[in-house]
Protein backbone atom coordinates (compact mmCIF):
# COMPACT_ATOMS: atom_id res chain seq x y z
CA UNK A 1 0.00 0.00 0.00
CA UNK A 2 1.13 3.47 -0.68
CA UNK A 3 1.51 5.94 1.99
CA UNK A 4 -0.13 9.50 0.64
CA UNK A 5 2.25 11.16 3.36
CA UNK A 6 4.99 9.72 3.28
CA UNK A 7 6.83 9.38 -0.26
CA UNK A 8 9.10 5.84 -1.29
CA UNK A 9 12.44 5.87 -0.97
CA UNK A 10 12.37 5.55 -4.64
CA UNK A 11 10.43 8.95 -4.76
CA UNK A 12 12.85 10.45 -2.16
CA UNK A 13 15.68 9.39 -4.02
CA UNK A 14 14.70 11.04 -7.65
CA UNK A 15 13.93 14.22 -5.47
CA UNK A 16 17.25 14.43 -4.30
CA UNK A 17 18.96 13.94 -7.53
CA UNK A 18 16.44 16.48 -9.16
CA UNK A 19 17.69 19.12 -6.07
CA UNK A 20 21.61 18.10 -6.95
CA UNK A 21 21.09 18.46 -10.65
CA UNK A 22 20.04 22.21 -9.76
CA UNK A 23 22.61 22.77 -7.42
CA UNK A 24 25.21 21.51 -10.21
CA UNK A 25 23.97 24.32 -12.51
CA UNK A 26 23.77 26.86 -10.13
CA UNK A 27 27.36 26.66 -8.77
CA UNK A 28 28.65 25.73 -12.29
CA UNK A 29 27.04 28.91 -13.38
CA UNK A 30 29.31 30.86 -10.59
CA UNK A 31 32.38 28.92 -11.23
CA UNK A 32 32.31 29.85 -15.10
CA UNK A 33 31.91 33.54 -14.16
CA UNK A 34 34.60 33.10 -11.28
CA UNK A 35 37.07 31.56 -13.47
CA UNK A 36 36.66 34.24 -16.54
CA UNK A 37 36.85 36.81 -14.35
CA UNK A 38 39.97 35.29 -11.95
CA UNK A 39 41.61 34.48 -15.71
CA UNK A 40 41.07 37.79 -17.18
CA UNK A 41 42.71 39.51 -13.94
CA UNK A 42 45.26 36.92 -13.43
CA UNK A 43 46.46 37.51 -17.50
CA UNK A 44 47.02 41.01 -16.86
CA UNK A 45 48.50 40.66 -13.24
CA UNK A 46 51.17 38.53 -15.10
CA UNK A 47 51.41 40.58 -17.82
CA UNK A 48 50.46 38.34 -20.24
CA UNK A 49 47.75 40.70 -21.56
CA UNK A 50 48.31 44.40 -21.82
CA UNK A 51 45.39 46.10 -19.58
CA UNK A 52 45.67 49.16 -21.35
CA UNK A 53 44.05 47.62 -24.07
CA UNK A 54 42.20 44.52 -22.27
CA UNK A 55 41.54 45.91 -19.02
CA UNK A 56 40.61 43.99 -15.78
CA UNK A 57 38.49 42.95 -13.16
CA UNK A 58 40.03 45.44 -10.93
CA UNK A 59 40.29 48.40 -12.93
CA UNK A 60 36.73 47.85 -14.15
CA UNK A 61 35.89 48.33 -10.08
CA UNK A 62 38.42 51.13 -9.90
CA UNK A 63 36.62 53.11 -12.85
CA UNK A 64 33.26 51.83 -11.49
CA UNK A 65 34.12 53.25 -8.06
CA UNK A 66 35.80 56.64 -10.04
CA UNK A 67 32.51 57.27 -11.64
CA UNK A 68 30.52 56.88 -8.41
CA UNK A 69 32.81 59.57 -6.37
CA UNK A 70 32.66 62.09 -9.26
CA UNK A 71 28.67 61.42 -9.48
CA UNK A 72 29.07 60.83 -13.31
CA UNK A 73 27.89 56.91 -12.47
CA UNK A 74 23.93 57.84 -11.96
CA UNK A 75 23.75 60.59 -14.62
CA UNK A 76 24.94 57.80 -17.30
CA UNK A 77 23.09 54.80 -16.00
CA UNK A 78 19.87 57.26 -15.36
CA UNK A 79 19.70 58.88 -18.87
CA UNK A 80 20.63 55.71 -20.65
CA UNK A 81 17.84 53.64 -18.34
CA UNK A 82 15.33 56.27 -18.99
CA UNK A 83 15.76 56.22 -22.76
CA UNK A 84 15.54 52.56 -23.10
CA UNK A 85 12.54 52.23 -20.80
CA UNK A 86 11.03 55.29 -22.22
CA UNK A 87 11.60 53.48 -25.95
CA UNK A 88 10.85 50.23 -24.37
CA UNK A 89 7.40 51.20 -23.10
CA UNK A 90 6.40 53.60 -26.24
CA UNK A 91 7.41 50.62 -28.60
CA UNK A 92 5.14 47.72 -26.41
CA UNK A 93 2.14 50.52 -26.34
CA UNK A 94 2.36 51.21 -29.53
CA UNK A 95 2.85 47.80 -31.10
CA UNK A 96 0.24 46.18 -29.24
CA UNK A 97 -1.89 49.08 -30.39
CA UNK A 98 -1.10 48.77 -34.07
CA UNK A 99 -1.73 45.08 -33.89
CA UNK A 100 -5.26 45.65 -32.68
CA UNK A 101 -5.76 47.43 -35.79
CA UNK A 102 -4.48 44.84 -37.95
CA UNK A 103 -6.04 42.11 -36.02
CA UNK A 104 -9.43 43.38 -36.77
CA UNK A 105 -9.31 43.81 -40.50
CA UNK A 106 -7.77 41.36 -43.00
CA UNK A 107 -7.52 43.96 -45.40
CA UNK A 108 -5.99 46.03 -43.19
CA UNK A 109 -3.36 43.15 -42.96
CA UNK A 110 -2.84 42.55 -46.05
CA UNK A 111 -2.16 46.43 -47.29
CA UNK A 112 -0.20 46.75 -44.02
CA UNK A 113 2.12 43.69 -45.00
CA UNK A 114 4.68 44.57 -47.12
CA UNK A 115 5.99 47.51 -45.11
CA UNK A 116 6.01 45.75 -42.35
CA UNK A 117 8.02 42.90 -43.87
CA UNK A 118 10.53 45.91 -45.47
CA UNK A 119 11.09 47.61 -42.09
CA UNK A 120 11.23 44.80 -40.26
CA UNK A 121 14.61 43.84 -42.85
CA UNK A 122 15.74 47.26 -43.06
CA UNK A 123 18.50 47.77 -40.75
CA UNK A 124 17.38 50.61 -38.87
CA UNK A 125 20.80 51.97 -37.98
CA UNK A 126 20.16 53.16 -41.65
CA UNK A 127 17.78 56.17 -40.64
CA UNK A 128 20.74 57.70 -38.40
CA UNK A 129 21.80 60.42 -40.33
CA UNK A 130 17.40 60.94 -41.36
CA UNK A 131 16.82 61.00 -37.58
CA UNK A 132 19.66 63.35 -36.77
CA UNK A 133 18.34 66.04 -38.61
CA UNK A 134 14.51 65.43 -38.52
CA UNK A 135 14.61 65.21 -35.07
CA UNK A 136 17.77 66.53 -33.71
CA UNK A 137 20.18 65.11 -31.02
CA UNK A 138 18.56 65.41 -27.99
CA UNK A 139 17.12 62.27 -26.21
CA UNK A 140 13.61 61.98 -28.37
CA UNK A 141 16.05 61.06 -31.53
CA UNK A 142 17.83 57.89 -28.96
CA UNK A 143 14.54 57.22 -27.77
CA UNK A 144 13.01 56.99 -31.31
CA UNK A 145 16.04 54.51 -32.51
CA UNK A 146 14.78 52.80 -30.03
CA UNK A 147 11.06 52.82 -30.83
CA UNK A 148 12.17 51.83 -34.21
CA UNK A 149 14.36 48.94 -33.26
CA UNK A 150 11.63 47.76 -31.10
CA UNK A 151 8.36 48.47 -32.51
CA UNK A 152 8.54 46.10 -35.69
CA UNK A 153 9.25 42.61 -33.71
CA UNK A 154 6.46 44.02 -31.03
CA UNK A 155 3.89 44.31 -34.18
CA UNK A 156 4.49 41.35 -35.22
CA UNK A 157 4.97 38.93 -32.22
CA UNK A 158 1.20 40.13 -30.52
CA UNK A 159 -0.40 40.05 -33.72
CA UNK A 160 1.13 36.13 -33.75
CA UNK A 161 -0.51 35.81 -30.96
CA UNK A 162 -3.93 37.35 -31.82
CA UNK A 163 -4.18 35.84 -34.83
CA UNK A 164 -3.34 32.18 -33.01
CA UNK A 165 -6.17 32.14 -30.74
CA UNK A 166 -7.74 29.17 -31.00
CA UNK A 167 -10.44 28.96 -34.16
CA UNK A 168 -12.92 26.78 -31.97
CA UNK A 169 -12.95 29.41 -29.29
CA UNK A 170 -13.85 32.05 -32.00
CA UNK A 171 -16.73 30.11 -33.33
CA UNK A 172 -17.94 29.60 -29.57
CA UNK A 173 -18.32 33.53 -29.05
CA UNK A 174 -19.56 34.47 -32.72
CA UNK A 175 -22.15 31.49 -31.94
CA UNK A 176 -22.81 33.22 -28.30
CA UNK A 177 -23.29 36.91 -30.61
CA UNK A 178 -20.41 38.38 -29.03
CA UNK A 179 -19.38 41.82 -30.64
CA UNK A 180 -15.63 42.27 -31.89
CA UNK A 181 -15.09 44.53 -28.86
CA UNK A 182 -16.39 41.46 -26.48
CA UNK A 183 -14.13 38.92 -28.61
CA UNK A 184 -11.30 41.01 -28.30
CA UNK A 185 -11.57 41.55 -24.71
CA UNK A 186 -12.69 38.39 -23.52
CA UNK A 187 -11.03 36.18 -25.51
CA UNK A 188 -8.05 37.65 -27.54
CA UNK A 189 -6.70 39.55 -25.28
CA UNK A 190 -6.34 37.37 -22.47
CA UNK A 191 -5.79 34.04 -24.74
CA UNK A 192 -2.69 36.11 -25.91
CA UNK A 193 -0.78 37.13 -22.66
CA UNK A 194 1.62 34.69 -23.15
CA UNK A 195 2.52 36.10 -26.52
CA UNK A 196 3.07 39.38 -25.26
CA UNK A 197 4.89 38.10 -22.00
CA UNK A 198 7.25 36.73 -24.73
CA UNK A 199 7.14 39.90 -27.13
CA UNK A 200 8.02 41.89 -23.59
CA UNK A 201 10.97 39.70 -23.13
CA UNK A 202 12.65 39.88 -26.94
CA UNK A 203 11.44 43.96 -26.80
CA UNK A 204 13.64 44.20 -23.84
CA UNK A 205 17.08 43.39 -25.85
CA UNK A 206 16.11 45.23 -28.82
CA UNK A 207 15.31 48.44 -26.74
CA UNK A 208 18.82 48.51 -25.53
CA UNK A 209 20.10 47.80 -28.93
CA UNK A 210 18.13 51.06 -30.32
CA UNK A 211 19.23 53.17 -26.74
CA UNK A 212 22.76 52.40 -27.29
CA UNK A 213 22.87 52.50 -30.75
CA UNK A 214 21.22 55.57 -30.79
CA UNK A 215 24.21 56.82 -28.13
CA UNK A 216 26.48 56.32 -30.91
CA UNK A 217 24.93 58.29 -33.39
CA UNK A 218 24.13 61.55 -31.20
CA UNK A 219 24.32 61.74 -27.46
CA UNK A 220 26.79 63.41 -24.90
CA UNK A 221 25.61 61.17 -22.16
CA UNK A 222 24.81 57.91 -21.47
CA UNK A 223 26.59 54.11 -21.03
CA UNK A 224 26.68 54.10 -24.83
CA UNK A 225 28.19 57.52 -24.72
CA UNK A 226 31.29 56.41 -22.60
CA UNK A 227 31.36 53.59 -24.59
CA UNK A 228 32.53 55.55 -27.82
CA UNK A 229 34.04 58.11 -25.98
CA UNK A 230 36.61 55.56 -24.25
CA UNK A 231 37.02 53.50 -27.18
CA UNK A 232 38.01 57.26 -28.88
CA UNK A 233 40.06 58.13 -26.53
CA UNK A 234 41.43 54.45 -25.78
CA UNK A 235 40.41 54.37 -22.05
CA UNK A 236 39.32 50.11 -22.20
CA UNK A 237 38.78 50.72 -19.12
CA UNK A 238 35.44 53.07 -19.09
CA UNK A 239 34.62 50.86 -22.39
CA UNK A 240 34.82 47.64 -19.99
CA UNK A 241 32.72 49.33 -16.86
CA UNK A 242 30.16 50.40 -18.85
CA UNK A 243 29.38 47.54 -20.56
CA UNK A 244 29.58 45.70 -17.65
CA UNK A 245 26.53 48.16 -16.12
CA UNK A 246 24.60 47.63 -19.56
CA UNK A 247 25.12 43.55 -18.94
CA UNK A 248 23.99 43.99 -15.09
CA UNK A 249 20.80 46.30 -16.06
CA UNK A 250 19.76 44.17 -19.10
CA UNK A 251 19.95 41.46 -16.69
CA UNK A 252 17.89 43.07 -14.02
CA UNK A 253 15.62 43.89 -16.75
CA UNK A 254 14.97 40.58 -18.03
CA UNK A 255 14.35 39.39 -14.77
CA UNK A 256 11.40 41.71 -13.96
CA UNK A 257 9.77 40.48 -16.90
CA UNK A 258 10.44 36.78 -16.82
CA UNK A 259 8.83 37.50 -12.58
CA UNK A 260 5.53 39.26 -14.22
CA UNK A 261 5.10 36.21 -16.77
CA UNK A 262 5.59 33.92 -13.87
CA UNK A 263 2.79 36.04 -11.87
CA UNK A 264 0.61 36.64 -15.17
CA UNK A 265 1.15 33.21 -17.12
CA UNK A 266 0.51 31.13 -13.73
CA UNK A 267 -3.16 30.29 -15.77
CA UNK A 268 -2.00 29.11 -18.92
CA UNK B 1 -38.12 23.87 -32.76
CA UNK B 2 -36.35 24.33 -35.54
CA UNK B 3 -37.40 23.69 -39.58
CA UNK B 4 -35.42 23.74 -42.84
CA UNK B 5 -37.35 24.13 -45.60
CA UNK B 6 -35.41 23.45 -49.03
CA UNK B 7 -32.24 24.78 -47.78
CA UNK B 8 -29.17 25.90 -50.22
CA UNK B 9 -25.66 26.63 -49.41
CA UNK B 10 -22.64 26.79 -51.51
CA UNK B 11 -19.06 27.50 -50.73
CA UNK B 12 -17.23 29.55 -52.42
CA UNK B 13 -13.39 29.83 -52.84
CA UNK B 14 -10.72 30.30 -55.72
CA UNK B 15 -10.71 27.47 -57.35
CA UNK B 16 -14.85 27.53 -57.94
CA UNK B 17 -17.99 26.77 -56.30
CA UNK B 18 -18.90 23.65 -54.02
CA UNK B 19 -22.56 23.01 -53.46
CA UNK B 20 -22.83 21.65 -49.83
CA UNK B 21 -26.18 21.32 -48.99
CA UNK B 22 -29.05 21.37 -51.65
CA UNK B 23 -32.94 21.29 -51.31
CA UNK B 24 -32.09 20.12 -47.36
CA UNK B 25 -35.56 19.71 -45.89
CA UNK B 26 -36.19 18.40 -42.28
CA UNK B 27 -38.12 19.24 -38.83
CA UNK B 28 -37.00 18.86 -35.28
CA UNK B 29 -40.15 19.00 -32.79
CA UNK B 30 -39.98 21.00 -29.54
CA UNK B 31 -38.43 18.76 -27.15
CA UNK B 32 -37.31 16.23 -29.55
CA UNK B 33 -33.14 14.92 -29.57
CA UNK B 34 -32.46 14.56 -33.73
CA UNK B 35 -29.11 13.28 -34.94
CA UNK B 36 -28.18 13.80 -38.25
CA UNK B 37 -25.67 11.41 -39.40
CA UNK B 38 -23.94 11.39 -43.39
CA UNK B 39 -20.69 10.34 -44.95
CA UNK B 40 -17.28 12.71 -43.72
CA UNK B 41 -17.44 16.25 -45.39
CA UNK B 42 -20.93 16.11 -46.22
CA UNK B 43 -21.87 19.76 -45.07
CA UNK B 44 -23.04 18.54 -41.47
CA UNK B 45 -21.09 20.92 -40.03
CA UNK B 46 -22.31 23.58 -42.27
CA UNK B 47 -26.03 22.73 -41.14
CA UNK B 48 -25.64 23.65 -37.90
CA UNK B 49 -23.65 26.99 -38.61
CA UNK B 50 -26.81 27.71 -40.70
CA UNK B 51 -29.13 26.77 -37.46
CA UNK B 52 -27.20 29.10 -35.19
CA UNK B 53 -27.00 31.64 -37.75
CA UNK B 54 -23.39 31.74 -37.98
CA UNK B 55 -24.22 31.80 -42.00
CA UNK B 56 -26.92 32.35 -43.87
CA UNK B 57 -28.60 29.68 -46.64
CA UNK B 58 -28.00 30.67 -50.26
CA UNK B 59 -31.90 29.63 -50.66
CA UNK B 60 -34.98 28.25 -48.68
CA UNK B 61 -36.19 29.16 -45.17
CA UNK B 62 -35.32 28.34 -42.02
CA UNK B 63 -38.14 28.61 -39.23
CA UNK B 64 -36.43 28.46 -35.67
CA UNK B 65 -38.51 28.78 -32.68
CA UNK B 66 -38.58 32.57 -30.30
CA UNK B 67 -35.60 31.56 -28.67
CA UNK B 68 -31.81 31.22 -29.08
CA UNK B 69 -29.34 28.53 -30.11
CA UNK B 70 -26.88 26.98 -28.01
CA UNK B 71 -23.76 25.86 -29.36
CA UNK B 72 -21.80 23.24 -28.03
CA UNK B 73 -18.60 22.34 -30.95
CA UNK B 74 -15.99 19.62 -31.42
CA UNK B 75 -13.99 20.75 -28.17
CA UNK B 76 -15.26 22.00 -25.25
CA UNK B 77 -13.31 25.37 -25.73
CA UNK B 78 -12.99 26.21 -21.89
CA UNK B 79 -11.05 29.28 -21.40
CA UNK B 80 -7.86 28.55 -19.44
CA UNK B 81 -7.49 31.78 -17.88
CA UNK B 82 -11.24 31.68 -16.43
CA UNK B 83 -12.56 29.48 -13.42
CA UNK B 84 -15.06 26.91 -14.21
CA UNK B 85 -17.20 29.19 -12.88
CA UNK B 86 -16.50 31.85 -14.90
CA UNK B 87 -16.64 29.84 -18.02
CA UNK B 88 -20.13 28.99 -17.27
CA UNK B 89 -20.96 32.98 -17.07
CA UNK B 90 -19.35 33.59 -20.07
CA UNK B 91 -22.57 33.23 -22.18
CA UNK B 92 -24.34 35.99 -19.60
CA UNK B 93 -21.68 38.12 -20.13
CA UNK B 94 -21.44 38.15 -23.46
CA UNK B 95 -25.82 38.51 -23.71
CA UNK B 96 -25.46 41.27 -20.97
CA UNK B 97 -27.67 38.86 -18.97
CA UNK B 98 -25.47 38.56 -16.11
CA UNK B 99 -27.95 39.45 -13.29
CA UNK B 100 -27.78 37.49 -10.19
CA UNK B 101 -30.52 35.45 -11.11
CA UNK B 102 -29.37 33.93 -13.90
CA UNK B 103 -26.14 33.47 -12.55
CA UNK B 104 -27.84 31.70 -8.90
CA UNK B 105 -29.66 29.60 -12.02
CA UNK B 106 -26.25 28.72 -13.90
CA UNK B 107 -24.74 27.74 -10.59
CA UNK B 108 -27.48 25.17 -9.77
CA UNK B 109 -27.47 23.37 -13.09
CA UNK B 110 -23.69 23.22 -12.52
CA UNK B 111 -23.66 21.43 -8.95
CA UNK B 112 -27.25 19.60 -9.39
CA UNK B 113 -24.91 18.03 -12.34
CA UNK B 114 -22.02 17.10 -10.30
CA UNK B 115 -19.72 20.43 -11.28
CA UNK B 116 -20.45 21.91 -7.68
CA UNK B 117 -17.09 21.20 -6.02
CA UNK B 118 -15.47 21.96 -9.70
CA UNK B 119 -16.65 25.36 -9.67
CA UNK B 120 -13.34 27.32 -8.46
CA UNK B 121 -10.83 25.14 -10.01
CA UNK B 122 -8.80 25.79 -13.83
CA UNK B 123 -10.72 23.73 -16.36
CA UNK B 124 -7.10 22.15 -16.81
CA UNK B 125 -7.64 20.34 -13.77
CA UNK B 126 -10.69 18.88 -14.96
CA UNK B 127 -11.15 15.75 -17.00
CA UNK B 128 -12.49 15.51 -20.14
CA UNK B 129 -15.86 13.90 -19.25
CA UNK B 130 -16.08 16.71 -16.38
CA UNK B 131 -14.66 19.61 -18.98
CA UNK B 132 -17.36 18.32 -21.83
CA UNK B 133 -20.03 18.62 -18.82
CA UNK B 134 -18.88 21.95 -18.29
CA UNK B 135 -19.01 23.18 -21.98
CA UNK B 136 -22.57 21.94 -21.87
CA UNK B 137 -23.39 23.35 -19.15
CA UNK B 138 -21.72 27.03 -20.06
CA UNK B 139 -24.18 26.10 -23.12
CA UNK B 140 -27.33 25.44 -20.68
CA UNK B 141 -26.48 28.90 -18.71
CA UNK B 142 -27.58 31.03 -21.08
CA UNK B 143 -31.09 29.44 -21.48
CA UNK B 144 -31.18 28.40 -25.17
CA UNK B 145 -34.32 26.88 -26.73
CA UNK B 146 -32.44 24.59 -28.99
CA UNK B 147 -28.92 23.17 -28.29
CA UNK B 148 -26.44 22.24 -31.86
CA UNK B 149 -24.25 19.51 -31.11
CA UNK B 150 -21.40 19.71 -33.32
CA UNK B 151 -19.52 16.16 -32.64
CA UNK B 152 -18.68 17.28 -29.46
CA UNK B 153 -17.78 13.76 -28.13
CA UNK B 154 -15.27 13.29 -30.87
CA UNK B 155 -11.93 14.69 -29.29
CA UNK B 156 -12.47 12.10 -25.95
CA UNK B 157 -11.20 8.59 -26.24
CA UNK B 158 -13.51 5.71 -26.56
CA UNK B 159 -14.47 4.84 -22.75
CA UNK B 160 -15.06 8.42 -21.96
CA UNK B 161 -17.04 8.90 -24.80
CA UNK B 162 -19.70 7.18 -24.25
CA UNK B 163 -19.70 7.56 -20.60
CA UNK B 164 -20.11 11.59 -21.73
CA UNK B 165 -21.86 10.84 -24.50
CA UNK B 166 -24.78 9.35 -22.60
CA UNK B 167 -24.46 11.98 -19.47
CA UNK B 168 -24.93 14.72 -22.17
CA UNK B 169 -27.97 13.40 -23.07
CA UNK B 170 -29.42 12.69 -20.08
CA UNK B 171 -28.74 16.47 -18.89
CA UNK B 172 -30.69 17.54 -21.90
CA UNK B 173 -33.44 15.47 -21.79
CA UNK B 174 -34.34 16.19 -17.76
CA UNK B 175 -33.92 19.90 -19.23
CA UNK B 176 -36.55 18.95 -21.90
CA UNK B 177 -34.10 20.84 -23.92
CA UNK B 178 -34.52 20.70 -28.13
CA UNK B 179 -31.30 19.29 -29.42
CA UNK B 180 -29.71 18.66 -32.82
CA UNK B 181 -26.74 16.41 -32.86
CA UNK B 182 -24.15 16.11 -35.88
CA UNK B 183 -22.22 12.65 -35.57
CA UNK B 184 -20.41 10.88 -38.15
CA UNK B 185 -21.30 7.49 -35.75
CA UNK B 186 -24.06 5.48 -36.12
CA UNK B 187 -24.23 4.05 -32.47
CA UNK B 188 -23.83 7.19 -30.93
CA UNK B 189 -26.90 8.81 -32.73
CA UNK B 190 -28.93 5.43 -32.34
CA UNK B 191 -28.25 5.37 -28.88
CA UNK B 192 -29.19 9.32 -28.24
CA UNK B 193 -31.79 9.98 -30.41
CA UNK B 194 -35.53 10.37 -31.02
CA UNK B 195 -35.23 10.66 -34.32
CA UNK B 196 -31.93 9.62 -36.92
CA UNK B 197 -31.40 12.28 -40.15
CA UNK B 198 -29.54 10.55 -43.04
CA UNK B 199 -27.74 12.86 -45.41
CA UNK B 200 -26.63 11.92 -49.19
CA UNK B 201 -22.89 12.68 -49.83
CA UNK B 202 -22.43 16.37 -51.15
CA UNK B 203 -24.22 18.06 -52.00
CA UNK B 204 -26.12 16.90 -49.10
CA UNK B 205 -30.11 16.35 -48.75
CA UNK B 206 -32.25 13.98 -46.44
CA UNK B 207 -32.23 10.35 -47.92
CA UNK B 208 -34.03 8.92 -45.08
CA UNK B 209 -35.41 9.80 -41.48
CA UNK B 210 -35.64 7.36 -38.63
CA UNK B 211 -37.51 7.55 -35.31
CA UNK B 212 -36.54 5.48 -33.00
CA UNK B 213 -38.08 4.61 -30.12
CA UNK B 214 -37.24 1.61 -28.49
CA UNK B 215 -35.73 1.26 -25.31
CA UNK B 216 -35.67 4.93 -22.94
CA UNK B 217 -31.83 5.20 -22.65
CA UNK B 218 -29.13 5.01 -24.39
CA UNK B 219 -27.75 2.56 -22.46
CA UNK B 220 -30.32 -0.13 -22.88
CA UNK B 221 -30.88 0.76 -26.42
CA UNK B 222 -27.17 -0.40 -26.91
CA UNK B 223 -28.12 -3.97 -25.58
CA UNK B 224 -31.39 -3.92 -27.69
CA UNK B 225 -31.33 -6.16 -30.17
CA UNK B 226 -33.15 -3.47 -32.40
CA UNK B 227 -30.02 -1.48 -31.96
CA UNK B 228 -28.55 -3.70 -33.94
CA UNK B 229 -30.91 -3.84 -37.08
CA UNK B 230 -30.95 -0.03 -37.09
CA UNK B 231 -27.31 -0.11 -37.18
CA UNK B 232 -27.69 -2.45 -40.41
CA UNK B 233 -30.30 -0.26 -42.18
CA UNK B 234 -27.93 3.16 -41.66
CA UNK B 235 -25.25 1.47 -42.43
CA UNK B 236 -26.47 0.31 -45.76
CA UNK B 237 -28.28 3.78 -46.44
CA UNK B 238 -25.14 5.65 -46.22
CA UNK B 239 -23.36 3.02 -48.15
CA UNK B 240 -20.74 1.88 -46.04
Amino acid sequence: MKNKMNFSGEHLAYLKKQKRKKILVISLRWIILAAVLGLWELLTFLKVADPFITSSPSRVIKTLGSLYASGELFRHVGITLGETLAGFFIAVILGYSIALVLWSSQTVRAVAEPYIVVLNSLPKIALGPLIIIWIGTGYTAIIFMTVIVAIILCIMNTLAGFLAVDPTKLTLMKAMGASRRATLAKLVIPASLPALMNTLKVAVGLAWIGSIMGEYIVSRAGLGYLIVYGGQVMKLDLVMTATFILCVLAGCMYGVIALIEKIVVKQF
Amino acid sequence: MLEFKNISYSYHTKTGETAAVSGLSFKIEKGQFASVIGPSGCGKSTILSMAAGLITPSSGEIVKGSGEAGYMLQRDALFEWRTVEQNIFLPLEIKKRNTPEMREKALALAKKYGLGEFLKKSPSQLSGGMRQRAALIRTLAAEPEILLLDEPFSALDYQTRLEVCDDVQAIIKSEKKTALLVTHDISEAIALSDKVIVLSPRPAHVIAEHPVSFANNPKSRRNDSRFAEMFEVLRTELGI
